[in-house]
């Protein structure tokens, strides 16, 4: 049986990779993959914590995340065809409307 | 070395390395080729851990729904001009600052919790404790017995999600011309 540490590591590394994601990439399409990566690391941590406790829980609320997941998929990239649509730009760092 | 931990290690390397590529890929669409090989990787960790629905859902609804969605935006709109800009943000500091203190936070957590996380097994496979059959029927019996409530709220955030992006991305009549 495969110690549960392995899937917190390889949880804790897709966590840190979507992260860095988000704070580098200027593309808006990009940054959107890089939080759905994050909701996969927190999917592992809660599937492998779920087998290991023998527990069925955290399988039901790792699909609550897959819907919250579908859920803003949905909007955000609802909001890069509005925004595009006026801007004509997938760069974030042209995206400052409402930035003082 | 079992053929569990192998596949572990081939999924996890999988994983990894396409997540790698995500966030480095200059052209979108190649972004969003290992974001299919991610979760599909992903996928395979899932079915190491025994959760055969969870994974059967990974590939329907993230690899057959999500990712399809964000390949049907990439084509609406143009990518040409955006492989040719620059690609990263000049907050390079900030982001291996963050990363390092995330990294260091969750290895830390790791380190101390050492002893906590050896958990001890579980009385049996938990199918013959509760006297059903199989991954899906466990599932299904929690979603719709215990979770009932959060299932139904979850429907509900959907409609709200599909009516949002639905007035979001609608195009606004333009009032006619005299």
């Amino acid at each position: 049986m495969i110690s549960i540490q392995h899937y917190l590591i390889l949880g804790a590394m897709l966590f840190t990779i979507g992260v860095v994601g988000v704070l580098t990439r200027r593309n808006i399409m990009i940054i959107l993959m890089s939080i759905e990566l994050m909701m996969n690391a927190v999917n592992i941590n809660l599937i492998a914590f779920s087998s290991r406790l023998g527990e069925v829980s955290g399988q039901v609320f790792a699909i609550f995340v897959i819907t919250v997941a579908a859920a803003e998929a949905a909007v955000g990239l609802g909001i890069v065809i509005a925004m595009f649509r006026n801007k004509e730009t997938m760069n974030i760092n042209e995206i400052d409307l409402m930035k003082w | 070395m079992s053929v569990e931990l192998i596949l572990f290690y081939l999924f996890a390397a999988i994983a990894v390395v396409s997540a790698l590529f995500v966030i480095t890929a200059r052209n979108v669409v190649h972004s969003a080729v290992g974001l299919a090989a991610t979760l599909l990787s992903v996928a395979g960790i899932f079915l190491t851990l025994h959760a055969e629905f969870l994974a059967g859902v990974q590939v329907i609804v993230y690899v057959g729904g999500i990712l399809v969605l964000f390949v049907f935006v990439i084509m609406l709109i143009s990518v040409e001009r955006s492989a040719y800009e620059r690609q990263f943000n000049r907050q390079w500091a900030v982001a291996l600052t963050t990363s390092i203190l995330l990294i260091g936070e969750l290895g830390f957590v790791l380190w101390r919790g050492n002893d906590g996380l050896a958990l001890a097994p579980p009385v049996g496979p938990v199918e013959s404790v509760l006297g059903v059959t199989g991954n899906s029927q466990l599932v299904g019996e929690s979603l719709y017995g215990q979770y009932l409530l959060p299932f139904e709220i979850a429907s509900i955030l959907l409609l709200v999600a599909i009516i949002g992006s639905v007035a979001l991305s609608k195009r606004k009549t333009q009032p006619e011309q005299p």
